[in-house]
C-alpha cells in the first residue's frame, strides 16, 4: 500500500508525534472502553441497542 | 497538540459520518430483531434466564399436548402469546423510552462508538503513514472490521437479548484479548516484510480461537435459531458498512487536510 507522502503535523518531534498519536488511541479506547463494556446500568441501557448491534459482550 | 488535535478532529469527522449510517442500517437491520427477541425475553420473566416459562407453542407439531409442561423449545418460532409478553420486568435501574427517545439515544451511543474507534483507526493508521485517500481508507476499514467484528465474533457471536451465555467479565477479557491479538498479527504481516513474523502474526490470530470464547453453560434459549442467524448475518454486514464508510471518510478528510495547504496542517486552530 502507499503510503501517504504528506503526514499530519509534520513539524513535531518524533517522540512528540508518538505521545500524541499514543494519547489519540487512548482516548478511543476510553471511549469504547465507556460505551460498550461499561457496566453501569444506565449506561448499559442507553446503548443496549448499539451494544448488542455492535456486538459487544452484553448482559 | 497540533498532530492531536487533527486526529481528533478527523475521527470526530469520521465517526459521526459513520456513527449516523450504522443507526440508519441499525434501525432497519438489527432493531427489529432484537425487538422480536425481548418479546421473547419477557415471556421468560425478564433479564435472568429463569427458564421459568417457555413461549406456549400450541402451534408447533409437537408429540405432546399443549398443556404438557413445555420445555424450553429451542427451535420454536411460535411467538409467545401477549399476555406472557405483559410480564412484570425486574428493576434495572433507568432505560430510554421506546420509540423515538431509544432511537435517539442509539444514534447518540453508535456516533460516540464510531468516533472512539475512528480514534484508534486514525492513531494507529498514522505511525503507518497515515490513510492518504479514500480507497487506502477502505482497505484500513477491512483490518479494522477483521479486527473489531470478524475475529471476536468468531468465538463470540452477536447475541441478542436472552440468549445464553457465559460470565460478561470473562468475556469481555476475551474480546479485548482477541481483538489485541489480531490487531498486532495483521500488523505484523502487512508492515513487517519478514516470513518469521508473518507466521508469528498469523499464530496471534488464530491463538485466541485456540483458547476458545469463553461458553455458557447451557446453550438453551427460547430465541429461534433462524432469528439469531438473521441477526448474525444484520449485524455482521452492517459492521462491515460501518468500517468500510470510516475508513473511507477518513481517508477523505484527512486528504483535505494535507492536500490544501503545507501550512494549514501546522496551523489548523
Amino acid at each position: 500500500m502507499n503510503t501517504a507522502s504528506v503526514s499530519l503535523g509534520a513539524s513535531v518531534s518524533s517522540q512528540s508525534r508518538f505521545m500524541q498519536l499514543a494519547l489519540a488511541a487512548l482516548l478511543g479506547t476510553f471511549i469504547i472502553g465507556f460505551v460498550g463494556f461499561s457496566h453501569i446500568d444506565a449506561v448499559h441501557n442507553a446503548g443496549h441497542d448499539n451494544r448488542h448491534s455492535m456486538a459487544f459482550p452484553c448482559h | 497538540m497540533n498532530l492531536f488535535r487533527n486526529v481528533v478532529f478527523i475521527a470526530a469527522i469520521a465517526g459521526l459520518v459513520a456513527g449516523v449510517a450504522l443507526a440508519c442500517m441499525q434501525a432497519y437491520a438489527t432493531v427489529p430483531l432484537i425487538l422480536k427477541a425481548e418479546v421473547y425475553e419477557q415471556a421468560e420473566g425478564g433479564h435472568k434466564h429463569e427458564h421459568a416459562a417457555a413461549p406456549a407453542d400450541a402451534a408447533s407439531g409437537n408429540a405432546m399436548s399443549s398443556a404438557a409442561p413445555a420445555a424450553s423449545n429451542t427451535m420454536s418460532t411460535a411467538t409467545p402469546a401477549p399476555a406472557e409478553a405483559a410480564a412484570p420486568a425486574e428493576d434495572e435501574g433507568w432505560a430510554p423510552a421506546d420509540g423515538f427517545e431509544r432511537f435517539a439515544f442509539n444514534v447518540v451511543s453508535n456516533v460516540v462508538t464510531g468516533i472512539g474507534f475512528a480514534l484508534i483507526l486514525v492513531a494507529v493508521s498514522e505511525f503507518a503513514g497515515g490513510i492518504g485517500n479514500w480507497r487506502q481508507g477502505v482497505f484500513w476499514g477491512l483490518a479494522g472490521f477483521a479486527v473489531f467484528t470478524l475475529a471476536p465474533g468468531l468465538g463470540l457471536p452477536p447475541e441478542l437479548p436472552a440468549m445464553p451465555a457465559a460470565d460478561l467479565t470473562q468475556r469481555q477479557i476475551w474480546w479485548v484479548a482477541t481483538v489485541v491479538a489480531t490487531a498486532i498479527g495483521l500488523g505484523l504481516i502487512a508492515f513487517r516484510k519478514s516470513l518469521p513474523l508473518a507466521i508469528l502474526g498469523v499464530a496471534l490470530i488464530v491463538a485466541p480461537h485456540i483458547v476458545g470464547a469463553p461458553q455458557p453453560d447451557s446453550f438453551e434459549t427460547p430465541i429461534p435459531e433462524g432469528l439469531h442467524h438473521q441477526f448474525v448475518v444484520a449485524v455482521t454486514v452492517t459492521n462491515l458498512v460501518f468500517w468500510l464508510v470510516l475508513g473511507a471518510v477518513v481517508g477523505v478528510v484527512r486528504g483535505r487536510f494535507t492536500g490544501s495547504a503545507t501550512s494549514l496542517r501546522d496551523s489548523f486552530a
